[in-house]
């Protein structure tokens, strides 16, 4: 029995939400395609969840579309969308053990006993958890009762698949794990899904597209690589992979930072700015005597593949991030002067002080 | 724009029927005060009076019985201290794989119904005992155990005992200066939850009294009853009051928490 | 490695006896220091509980001359005692049941109302209410319905008289209505808890699955809610079926009880030689309560495995 189907088309059209004072979602424009595993990225606040519960259909809109393989579902209650969700924490029924729990959107659906049994458990086979199949939530770990949870939203064959940051709430290694596996099942059963969470490496390892939202608006939508390579906003490229601020000046055109002089790629302008630059971005070279680039190592973190240098500068008073392989890094012990050169084309700015 | 709905299978609401419930509520457990506070000052002819009060002050009786009733709450008040609290931290500290037993035991008095355990005194106890209060006052220490144990506790489950136990002996404190400056602060609150149960028990306590026929507060106020109900009315209106004061006085020397009050009613 | 091994013996057995038996003694001696602490509470306990209770049990079983009997049992459950338990057990019965059920919707209702502040009132008052009991109570609602009680007298005024039909504050429907007073709160106490841990997700959950608000009552909602609630109506059956001064102050032998027909052979009310008569009825409460408290205890212990996080 083939568990995989096509996905559906999602369509979110001019969503808003507000909840009294406080704009949710600003008008979010959002197509996830066929099949795709679209991820909606920001900090708490932003709305990535606000989106996935109008959605899914547990909230309103205050006005805007919902439409789903061309079917306008904007009023139509969230028990009938046939969309599986799978939520931070706690949502197995507690009465009930795995089998039952992941039966259960069949149970309602008047599918009979024999039938949805099998279905249930050929899902648990599916997360890995054939053994747990007859025990309870609370005698299961974090892990195990979102695998659970996952079974169950694809019991249904949902149009759609919601994930409400689901890995928060775990451990960090079983939250690695766990997203390799999710991701893995996705593709294989081919389900639309939109996957909300604050966590950005997740969202990058896992997504199709990644979407970073702040205040209810979509910042920018594209390919991870693409996000994180080119940010179109301070703001994204803050949020995404780690990004040194280090104070900068703005003249004529081009960013003046570290005794360099760089194209200016768009962001704030005006005075008491900071330069955004990856720590991938600056190479460091061991320096003799001082000027405008050169810092002081304060500390080396060995990372496995890179190493991390933390350097300062007099100049900029700030701690700047350099990441280089581990192969280079033994001739910058902590108290090594070093040159620093910044190797990127262009630099965002930033208010310095806006976090 | 269009505002459709969707459903209300998302949160539930509370309609008509909560506020009706709430003032029904309200009066069940008002009116009964009310009316106890009016029967006692009232006169018959629309004036208001407080002879009654006054009547009961005055009788001989009640300072007997609310002097009894005071040595009783001294005395159960001590057996909170002196036995429930080192017992309870001791059993936090050293001696956790006995918690189950000791819970079960202190749940005993709840499974036994206080007409037994009265029974049961009257037919195990030597006559000496039994011509003492302080067998009174013993009993009561069991029979508070119950809401005693729970309310020490519970505090002193909120305080992690054993890593604090563990800090405070390791910065080099001896045991008695641990349990001075570190575990007594904290359970605190605890300590008064249990000793305002034990009181409200105690001033409260009718079976065990009666049945041992030892004259305190309740067992007078039932006595005064029979023949005086306005004057029992007024005894009853004014331990009640002195209840609630207990607890205002109590949740004042608490600050901000809760006191938390347990099961109870016999 | 064995070499070491060996070595190990010898230096132990050089410094006197082998390690085994010491550290078995050591052990002992550490586990009697540990519970040492609690002999007080155990000699208490023992004492003031178990000596009276012990007594009751064994003293049901004797007869006046000290012989072993089952005669106190026989009567007891005999034609004139008989009517107390059930008496008992009826008045228990229905004070649960009223309390349950109203103290539920209060709970419920609460629960679900958000209302911060509401919360916190009834929770505190719960409290209160809960040990307001025994002698005052009864006052309280003489004063209040009692043959001159104010309310009485304010609807005998508007032509009501509530004491025209079967009801009366001196018998058992009376009884109920008072026990009510303490029944709620303790209703609202044990199972605001259960019902607040009922979390959003599981009913967001269920209808995300695609279910109706009864689906999710039936085969969610009540299914949780049950040992809770059966647990809670075991607690307050207990309550009521033991209760004494309430019932003593408002009936005292008027209606059969059988805590106070217990109080009253005690007293010295009836038969002279029937006093282990007393023991007897005795063990019937204790067991009663017994069965009863442990099942509540057993589905208290369930609901909270639930809501342990």
């Amino acid at each position: 029995m083939s568990l995989a189907k096509q996905g559906s088309l999602v369509e979110l059209s001019n969503l808003v939400r507000r909840f009294g004072e406080v704009t949710a979602l600003d008008g979010l424009n959002l197509t996830i395609q066929p099949g795709e595993l679209v991820a909606l990225l920001g900090p708490s606040g932003c709305g990535k969840t606000t989106a996935l519960r109008l959605l899914a259909g547990l909230d309103l809109a205050d006005s805007g579309k919902v439409i789903v393989d061309g079917k306008d579902l904007t009023s139509v209650p969230a028990s009938q969308r046939d969309m599986g969700m799978v939520f931070q924490a706690y949502s197995l029924f507690p009465n009930m053990t795995a089998v039952e729990n992941v039966s259960f959107g069949l149970k309602v659906r008047g599918v009979d006993t024999e039938t949805r049994l099998k279905k249930a458990n050929e899902l648990l086979d599916l997360v890995g958890l054939t053994t747990q199949a007859n025990r309870y939530s609370h005698q299961m770990s974090g892990g195990q009762q979102q695998r659970v949870a996952l079974a169950r939203a694809l019991a249904i064959e949902p149009k759609v698949l919601l994930l409400d940051e689901p890995l928060s709430a775990l451990d960090a290694k079983v939250r690695t794990q766990l997203r390799d596996e999710i991701r893995r099942i996705q593709i294989e059963v081919g389900t639309t899904t939109l996957f909300v969470t604050h966590d950005q490496e997740e969202a990058m390892a896992m997504a199709d597209r990644v979407g970073v939202m702040s205040h209810g608006k979509l910042e920018q939508i594209d390919r991870p690589n693409i996000v994180y390579s080119n940010p179109t906003s301070a703001f994204v490229a803050s949020f995404v992979g780690a990004m040194n601020r280090i104070p900068a000046k703005l003249d004529a055109g081009k960013v003046s930072v570290l005794g360099q002089s760089v194209k200016h790629g768009g962001g704030a302008s005006g005075s008491d700015l900071v330069a955004l630059i990856r720590p991938e971005s600056i190479s460091v070279s061991v320096a003799k005597t001082s000027s405008a680039n050169t810092g002081l190592v304060l500390a080396r973190s060995f990372l496995g593949p890179q190493t991390r240098l933390t350097v300062t500068t007099s100049e900029t008073k700030t701690n700047i991030h350099v990441d280089l392989p581990s192969s280079e890094a033994g001739a910058f012990a902590p108290g090594t002067t070093v040159g620093l050169k910044v190797e990127a084309d262009s630099l965002l700015t930033d208010y310095h002080g806006k976090n | 724009m269009s505002k459709v709905k969707v459903g209300s299978t998302i949160t539930p609401k509370p309609g008509v029927g909560l506020n009706t419930w709430l003032i029904v509520g309200l009066l069940f457990f008002t009116v009964p005060i009310v009316s106890a506070a009016l029967f006692s000052v009232q006169v018959g002819d629309g004036t208001y009076t407080l002879t009654a009060y006054s009547r009961m002050i005055t009788d001989p009786g009640l300072s007997v019985a609310l002097w009894l009733s005071t040595k009783l709450v001294f005395m159960t008040v001590g057996i909170v201290l002196l036995l429930m609290v080192p017992t309870v931290t001791w059993l936090h500290i050293r001696a956790q794989k006995a918690k189950r037993t000791v819970e079960f035991i202190t749940l005993l008095p709840l499974i036994i119904p206080p007409v037994v355990t009265a029974l049961g005194l009257l037919s195990s106890m030597p006559s000496f005992l039994k011509e003492s209060p302080y067998l009174l006052g013993f009993a009561y220490g069991a029979l508070t155990m119950p809401y005693t144990y729970r309310a020490l506790d519970a505090g002193l489950n909120s305080i992690d005992v054993r890593t604090l136990v563990d800090a405070g002996r390791g910065l080099g404190a001896s045991w008695k200066q641990v349990f001075s400056s570190v575990i007594a602060p904290n359970i605190k609150s605890a300590i008064f939850g249990a000793i305002f149960l034990a009181v409200a028990l105690v001033l409260g306590e009718f079976v065990v009294s009666s049945l041992l026929i030892w004259n305190t507060l309740p067992v007078w106020m039932a006595l005064v009853g029979m023949s005086d109900a306005e004057g029992a009315v007024a005894i009853s209106v004014m331990s009640l009051l002195f209840v609630w004061l207990l607890l205002m006085v109590l949740s004042l020397l608490d600050g901000s928490r809760k006191v938390k009050i347990n099961v109870g009613g016999v | 490695m064995t070499d070491i091994k060996s070595q190990n013996v010898v230096a132990a057995q050089k410094m006197g006896g082998d390690n085994r038996y010491k550290s078995n003694n050591v052990e002992l001696r550490k586990l009697f220091f540990d519970y040492s602490g609690l002999i007080p509470f155990f000699l208490f306990a023992a004492i003031f509980i178990g000596l009276p209770t012990g007594s009751v049990i064994v003293n049901a079983f004797r007869g006046n001359s000290n012989e072993w009997t089952f005669e106190n049992l026989r009567v007891a459950f005999g034609d004139i005692y008989f009517t107390s338990l059930t008496g008992s057990i009826q008045l228990g019965f229905t004070s649960a049941l009223t309390g349950a059920v109203t103290g539920l919707a209060i709970s419920y209702g609460v629960a679900i109302s958000g209302k911060k502040k509401l919360q916190r009132v009834v929770a505190t008052a719960s409290g209160v209410f809960a040990n307001t009991g025994g002698v005052p109570l009864a006052f309280f609602f003489i004063a209040a319905i009692g043959n001159y009680g104010l309310v009485t007298i304010a609807l005998q005024k508007i032509g009501i008289d509530i004491y025209s039909g079967n009801f009366t504050l001196f018998g058992f429907s009376g009884l109920v209505l008072v026990y009510l007073y303490f029944q709620i709160p303790l209703m609202v106490i044990v199972t605001y808890p259960a019902i607040e841990g009922i979390k959003n997700e599981w009913r967001e959950a269920a209808v995300n699955l695609g279910a109706t608000k009864s689906m999710y009552w039936r085969y969610i909602g009540i299914p949780i809610l049950t040992p809770a609630f059966t647990g809670a109506f075991l607690l307050l059956f207990a309550n009521a079926f033991a209760a004494y001064a309430t019932a003593n102050v408002l009936t005292s032998g008027t209606i059969p009880l059988l805590p106070i027909q217990i109080g009253s052979l005690v007293n010295g009310n009836v038969v002279a030689d029937q006093t282990n008569v007393g023991m007897a009825m005795g063990l019937e409460m204790i067991i009663v309560v017994a069965v009863t408290m442990g099942g509540y205890i057993y589905l208290d212990r369930k609901t909270s495995r639930w809501r342990k996080r």
